[in-house]
């Protein structure tokens, strides 16, 4: 009997591309120079079958700058654990030398002067290149996209996701999964899977009307690789009518639906698959969790909330893959499948350098050619960032980018208090930068935009933070809907994260009296990205806009009115 | 910009906040539950409940009891002001034990299946069912 344990050949990035060495400095680095594609492709292929992974792209299709977060609390048994250690701990964990290339890519420290010496990472012109360096080795390598990939950006809300379905159709996708996609709506979803030349799976989407499997996805695909069977099952993002607007796809119905997660297993293994892999949409805790209650499966390729990790998780006898964001990571995993199971596997994140690796010069012509209607707008400078503030938005409680939104709304809206959802997507902005409006769109693009401006009593502001707050703190993380909390200007408060819902949230406080919010009282609260049908009000890309129109250079201070107990 | 408050206004995050689940509810899920077991201890192997974990629609909650071999079925709502939802009883002959349903969820609650097998004993499950404002997913 051979021990997999023999086979855990798991490379990170982080040597691959640096060896032991690292840089440790902090300022200038010619990171051009250490860098080459080679390093950041090198991987000796291994046993039969190779998958690629890529996630929650978020229609970028360009090279972007990317903060990864600073704050990331796990809850109950996943306290401290990964993917919830960030910083230096995460590098510590995983044998990063700080300033390096993947100090950069992974963790958030020293960000901006990172940013300047390594370059932007991403755009699927470069993921291109990697794809195709895979293939090169293993030419039926299987691509698989997680999802979140049809949403983001200006021109992908402008075609209705049609420029990143032409464009990721040049990569010769083998199966996807969704997530945010369902927000063009059900019949636009429809249109781009009628033409969609590769599998759309989800065994979690179902018919709301009988609670039966959707006829629109498959629950999974076989494919035959290096002599083996492979079965890939897709997981949708199972809180969709939750956590997006459920008028938008009334057809549909989700949820983890782990009972029929197992039938599948059991189907396909039944018919003879070799390799069970799910290609999911559920968050890396719900990812984890799951590996443990449903038996079977090999390999879970995770997508949703955002993470990049390293190294696989090992949960008994699965892998759990996280693979990033935005299109910085492309993770590529070798497997030995023998005698009807996984004998070993081989890992890498590889980060992709936007500086370091060559365009397709193919898929680079076509992202242009998509972009060139839209030049005019995408490029149009709205503000500049001031030398003191970066833009980003990852993190649990607030990021400047959101503090920014709040901002505009409070003063566009003539608010006491602004929310912000509290979303994972959207990249970075360095300090001193143009922001032009794609800059904007790439926080902000979503097809229900439109910045609200109503009454809330105290009572039904507590209740919402604290029903945001049990969303990502629940101990189980099956009740967790994968965001981050939502963003709050105007008020502070203090979040005890080991409550229960309901005794989470305390001395909420109006800033601008200093005053502790009355539960009887009315405050005026501006927001946007409601899920309720209706919802009126201009869109939040003006809003924010005219608001940095108006202060020609922006400048965000710290956010300290969030007071966190428990972490 | 022009503000103006008309032109502007309309509710957002959440219209339908379930309100916290009232004492005297479960109570009476409780008085109901004790009544139909009349004093006897319910195990937990044999009976699977299956429900969201997070309800789509707190209005329309699907759900599915399963017990090879029970004589009868009750689900109840712990949540709800009538927390009797629907009890499914088997003939001897009943191909399947399972059953499938849709309920309504006054608000986050636990819901409960007692099934009682033929020799009289009963089984217990239950599951906590979210019903949430959402709205930010990542």
């Amino acid at each position: 009997m051979i021990s997999r344990r023999d086979f855990l050949q798991a490379s990170m990035a982080a040597s691959a591309i640096v060896g032991a060495s690292g840089f440790g400095q902090w300022g200038k680095l010619a990171a051009q120079q250490l860098l080459t594609q080679d390093q950041l492709l090198e991987f000796d292929t291994f046993g039969n079958v190779t998958l690629i992974h890529i996630t929650d792209i978020h229609a970028q299709l360009k090279p972007i700058w990317f903060r990864e977060p600073e704050i990331n609390l796990g809850v109950g048994d996943n306290k401290g654990a990964v993917p919830h250690i960030t910083g230096a701990d995460f590098r510590r964990a995983y044998g990063i030398e700080d300033g390096s290339p993947s100090h950069y890519a992974l963790t958030y420290n020293d960000f901006t002067s990172l940013a300047r010496g390594y370059g932007r990472l991403g755009g699927i012109d470069r993921v291109a290149t990697v794809v195709n360096a895979i293939r090169g080795d293993r030419p039926d390598a299987i691509l698989l996209d997680g999802g979140d990939t049809w949403h983001g950006s200006y021109t992908c809300y402008h075609t209705q996701g049609q420029d990143v379905v032409n464009v990721m159709n040049m990569l010769k996708p083998d199966a996807m999964t969704f997530h945010w996609e369902f927000t063009l709506g059900s019949e636009r979803v429809r249109e781009h899977l009628s033409n969609l030349p590769y599998a759309a799976l989800g065994q979690n989407i179902f018919d709301s009307e009988w609670d039966e499997p959707a006829e629109d996805f498959a629950p999974y695909k076989f494919f035959e690789r290096g002599g083996a069977k492979v079965a890939v099952i897709g997981q949708a993002f199972p809180y969709m009518p939750i956590a997006n607007p459920g008028w938008m796809f009334p057809e549909y119905s989700f949820g983890i639906r782990d009972e029929r997660m197992q039938e599948m297993v059991n189907e396909v293994r039944g018919m003879g698959a070799d390799v069970v892999v799910v290609l999911s949409h559920n968050g890396f805790d719900v990812d984890k969790a799951m590996a443990s209650r449903v038996q079977g499966i090999d390999v879970i390729l995770s997508g949703h909330t955002h993470d990049a990790l390293p190294e696989p998780y090992l949960v008994n006898e699965t892998i759990v893959v996280a693979s990033g964001s935005n299109g910085k990571f492309v993770s590529r995993v070798d497997l030995d499948i023998r005698d009807g199971r996984m004998m070993g596997f081989k890992h890498k994140l590889i980060p992709i350098f936007a500086d370091v690796i060559t365009p397709d010069a193919d898929v680079a012509a076509a992202i242009d050619a998509e972009r060139a209607p839209f030049a005019d707008q995408l490029n149009e400078v709205i503000g500049k960032t001031a030398e003191d503030t970066l833009l980003y938005r990852r993190g649990n409680f607030n990021g400047s980018w959101d503090d920014l939104i709040c901002q505009a709304l409070i003063d566009e809206r003539d608010a006491d208090i602004s929310m912000s959802p509290g979303v994972r997507w959207g990249p970075s902005v360095l300090p001193g930068q143009e922001i032009t409006r794609e800059d904007l769109w790439n926080v902000t693009s979503m097809t229900y935009p439109n910045a609200y401006r109503t009454e809330m009593t105290g009572e039904f502001i507590h209740t919402i933070m604290e029903d945001v707050a049990d969303n990502l703190f629940n101990e189980d993380p099956y009740y967790q809907q994968g965001g981050d909390m939502v963003r709050v200007g105007g008020m502070g408060y203090k979040i005890d994260i080991t409550k229960p819902i309901g005794s989470r949230i305390s001395e909420m406080t109006l800033l601008k009296t200093g005053e502790l919010i009355d539960p009887a009282k009315t405050y005026v609260v501006a927001g946007w990205a409601s899920v309720n049908e209706g919802t009126e009000g201009p869109a939040i890309w003006d809003v924010v806009e005219n608001y940095i129109r108006r202060q020609g250079t922006v400048s965000v201070a710290p956010n300290t009115s969030v007071q966190v107990v428990g972490a | 910009m022009q503000i103006t408050r008309r032109n502007t206004l309309l509710m957002t995050v959440g219209t339908a906040i379930a309100a916290a689940v009232p004492f005297k509810a479960m109570a009476n899920a409780d008085a109901a539950i004790d009544a139909l077991l009349n004093g006897a201890e319910a195990g937990s192997e044999g009976l699977t409940l299956i429900a969201p974990e997070i309800a789509e629609n707190g209005n329309t909650v699907p759900i599915e009891v399963n017990a090879p071999g029970a004589t009868m079925i009750a689900v109840f709502a712990g949540g709800n002001p009538t927390p009797e939802v629907a009890t499914f009883t088997f003939g001897p002959l009943a191909g399947s034990h399972s059953a499938s349903t849709r309920m309504r969820l006054a608000g986050t609650q636990d819901v409960i299946a007692i099934a009682q097998m033929p020799d009289g004993s009963f089984v217990r499950a239950s599951q906590e069912v979210k019903v949430t404002i959402g709205g930010c997913g990542g």
